[in-house]
C-alpha cells in the first residue's frame, strides 16, 4: 500500500487482506457501451468469463487521501464500484450459497488514467500509487440491505454526476462470486469490486470526488496534480 | 539459498545439503534435521507481495506467438492464490486443449523502489527464484489480456525451490533457462535475450508504482512452450537457482 495509506486493515468485522480485484463491463451501461465493438477487432467476440483486473497493494488509499494525476494527463476516470468483502474462503462456491461467504461491503473507487481500449491496456493505467481509494469502512452484510439493490452516487465538487445500482449488474454479486471462484479462490478480507457504470466520470486536479451510498457511507478523495 | 518448507507440524527454513552421492537431494532444517526433499512440503520460498508478470519478453517467444515489437513492457498482475511451491501439483481442466508451462526468472524486490533509475535498480533486488507460470490458452479472451482465467488460476504459478540471495548470482543477465517434460528438454533460453532487462523493468514499474519488499517480477519466458497433460512431470531449471518440479493433475485429483 502507498506510504500515506491509512486504511484500517484491522477494522471490524473483518480485517482486509489488501488484495483487491475488480470486474469490468459488469454494469449493463458499461456492457452496452462496448456492445457495438464485441465482434470487431481486436476483440472479435464478446467476453465470456468476467473481465477482471487486479489493484495491487500500492494502489490502496483511504477516505481523505489525495489521488495524483500523473504529469501529462489532463484528468482521471473515477469508477464507483460496490466492493464485496470476503468473509469466508470462497472457492468454487455456488450462486445460491455465495452470500454466505461475504463479510460485508464497502465503496471502491477504481481510478484509471483514461485509456481507449480493453484489449491489452498497460498496467500503468490502473496500478499507480493511490489509485484505489476504498472505504470508509466495511459495512456488515446483515446491515447493508439487499446486495442487489445498493445505490452508489458519484459527486464531483458536490455535483451529482452518476447514480448506479447493483440492481443493474450483468452478473449479480452472487453470480460474479460463483464465476470468479470457479478458477481463483478468494480469501477472507479480499475485495472484489463488482463493476462500474458507463460512462465513467472524469475529474481534474483540484476537484473533489465523493462516492456516497445510503447503506455504505461516503468516500471522499481530492484529485491533485502529481509530480510525474 | 534457502527454502520454506512444512514438516512435522511447522514451517521451517531449509537449506540444501548434498546427499552421499553429492546430489543436492536433501535439505537441512534450521534445527539441524536432515530430510529427503520428498519428505517435506515445499512452499513458495518467500512471502509474496504484488506479483507482476511479463508477457512476451523474449524476442523468440514473441515471434513464436506472432507478436510485433513493443513500446513498453507487457505487464500483468496476479494474486496470491495462484502461487505454489516446488513439487506442487497443478490442475489441467478436462475440457482444455492447450495448457503450457513457462519457465521464468523471478526477481524479488528487497527495498522499496519508487522512481528508481536503471543504474540504481539492482540495489533494490533481494534475490531470485525460478517461476513456472502456467497458461491455459483455451481461456484466452481479448478483454484485458491476458485475462485472469488464463493466468491467475489457483495453483498455476509455481515458485522455488529456493530463494537465492542476489549476491549469490554474479550475472542475472546471463542465465540459462531449461524446461524438461518427463525428462525430455522442451525449452531453452538465456536471460541475455530479455527484451526488457531487469534494470529496465524496475525503472519502468517504479516510475508509476511503488514496489515493496516481497514484490516479485516474473520476467517472461523464451520460446518452446508445449502442451502438458495430466501425469506430466515438468521441471524448470535456471543456472544457479536449482530445479523447480511440478506435476500436472486431472480434475479428479481436485474433486471435480
Amino acid at each position: 500500500m502507498s506510504p500515506s495509506c491509512k486504511i484500517p486493515f484491522d477494522s471490524w468485522p473483518f480485517a482486509l487482506s489488501g488484495r483487491v480485484y475488480g470486474a469490468l463491463l459488469n454494469q449493463r451501461s458499461a456492457f452496452q457501451s462496448m456492445a457495438g465493438q464485441f465482434e470487431k477487432a481486436p476483440y472479435n467476440a464478446p467476453p465470456r468469463a468476467p473481465v477482471l483486473f487486479v489493484k495491487p497493494r500500492n494502489t490502496l488509499a483511504a477516505d481523505g487521501d489525495a489521488v495524483e494525476v500523473p504529469a501529462g494527463e489532463a484528468e482521471l476516470e473515477v469508477a464507483a464500484c460496490l466492493g464485496i468483502v470476503i468473509g469466508r474462503t470462497a472457492c468454487r462456491i455456488s450462486e445460491a450459497g455465495a452470500l454466505d461467504h461475504v463479510a460485508g461491503f464497502l465503496l471502491v473507487n477504481d481510478v484509471s488514467v483514461p485509456h481507449p481500449n480493453y484489449y491489452r491496456p498497460s498496467v500503468r493505467f490502473k496500478a499507480r500509487d493511490g489509485f484505489c481509494p476504498l472505504g470508509p469502512r466495511v459495512t456488515p452484510r446483515e446491515s447493508a440491505g439487499d446486495p442487489d439493490a445498493l445505490i452508489i452516487r458519484t459527486f464531483i465538487d458536490g455535483a451529482l454526476v452518476q447514480t448506479a445500482s447493483s440492481a443493474d449488474l450483468v452478473r449479480s454479486v452472487s453470480r460474479l462470486l460463483a464465476d470468479v471462484t470457479d478458477f481463483m479462490t478468494l480469501a477472507p478480507g479480499d475485495v472484489l469490486a463488482a463493476g462500474a457504470a458507463a460512462p465513467a466520470p472524469r475529474a481534474r486536479a483540484g476537484q473533489t470526488v465523493t462516492l456516497e451510498s445510503p447503506a455504505l457511507g461516503s468516500l471522499t478523495n481530492r484529485i491533485v496534480a502529481g509530480a510525474g | 539459498m534457502r527454502a520454506r518448507v512444512a514438516y512435522a507440524g511447522a514451517i521451517h527454513e531449509a537449506r540444501p545439503t548434498p546427499g552421499a552421492d553429492g546430489a543436492a537431494d536433501r535439505v537441512r532444517l534450521a534445527d539441524g534435521r536432515v530430510l529427503a526433499e520428498e519428505d517435506v512440503v515445499w512452499l513458495p520460498p518467500f512471502e509474496a507481495g504484488t506479483v507482476l508478470a511479463l508477457g512476451l519478453n523474449y524476442a523468440d517467444h514473441a515471434k513464436e506467438l506472432a507478436f510485433n515489437s513493443q513500446e513498453e513492457p507487457l505487464v500483468f498482475l496476479k494474486g496470491p492464490g495462484t502461487l505454489i511451491g516446488h513439487r506442487g501439483v497443478t490442475r489441467r481442466p478436462a475440457e482444455v486443449k492447450f495448457m503450457h508451462y513457462e519457465c521464468e526468472l523471478a526477481v524479488i524486490i528487497g527495498r522499496p523502489a519508487k522512481r528508481v533509475a536503471r543504474g540504481q535498480a539492482m540495489r533494490h533486488v533481494a534475490g531470485y527464484c525460478i517461476a513456472n507460470d502456467y497458461a491455459i490458452r483455451d481461456y484466452l479472451e481479448n478483454w484485458y489480456r491476458p485475462n485472469l482465467r488464463v493466468k491467475n488460476r489457483d495453483g498455476a504459478t509455481a515458485l522455488g525451490p529456493w530463494f537465492v540471495d542476489a549476491a549469490e548470482i554474479e550475472d542475472p543477465s546471463s542465465l540459462n533457462l531449461r524446461t524438461f517434460v518427463n525428462g525430455r528438454q522442451t525449452q531453452s533460453g538465456n536471460t541475455r535475450d530479455l527484451i526488457f532487462d531487469i534494470p529496465h523493468l524496475i525503472e519502468y514499474l517504479s516510475s508509476f508504482m511503488t514496489l515493496g519488499p516481497g514484490d516479485v517480477i516474473l520476467t517472461g519466458t523464451p520460446e518452446g512452450v508445449h502442451n502438458v497433460v495430466p501425469g506430466d512431470e515438468v521441471v524448470c531449471e535456471i543456472d544457479g537457482l536449482g530445479r523447480l518440479k511440478n506435476t500436472i493433475a486431472a480434475d479428479a485429483a481436485f474433486g471435480r
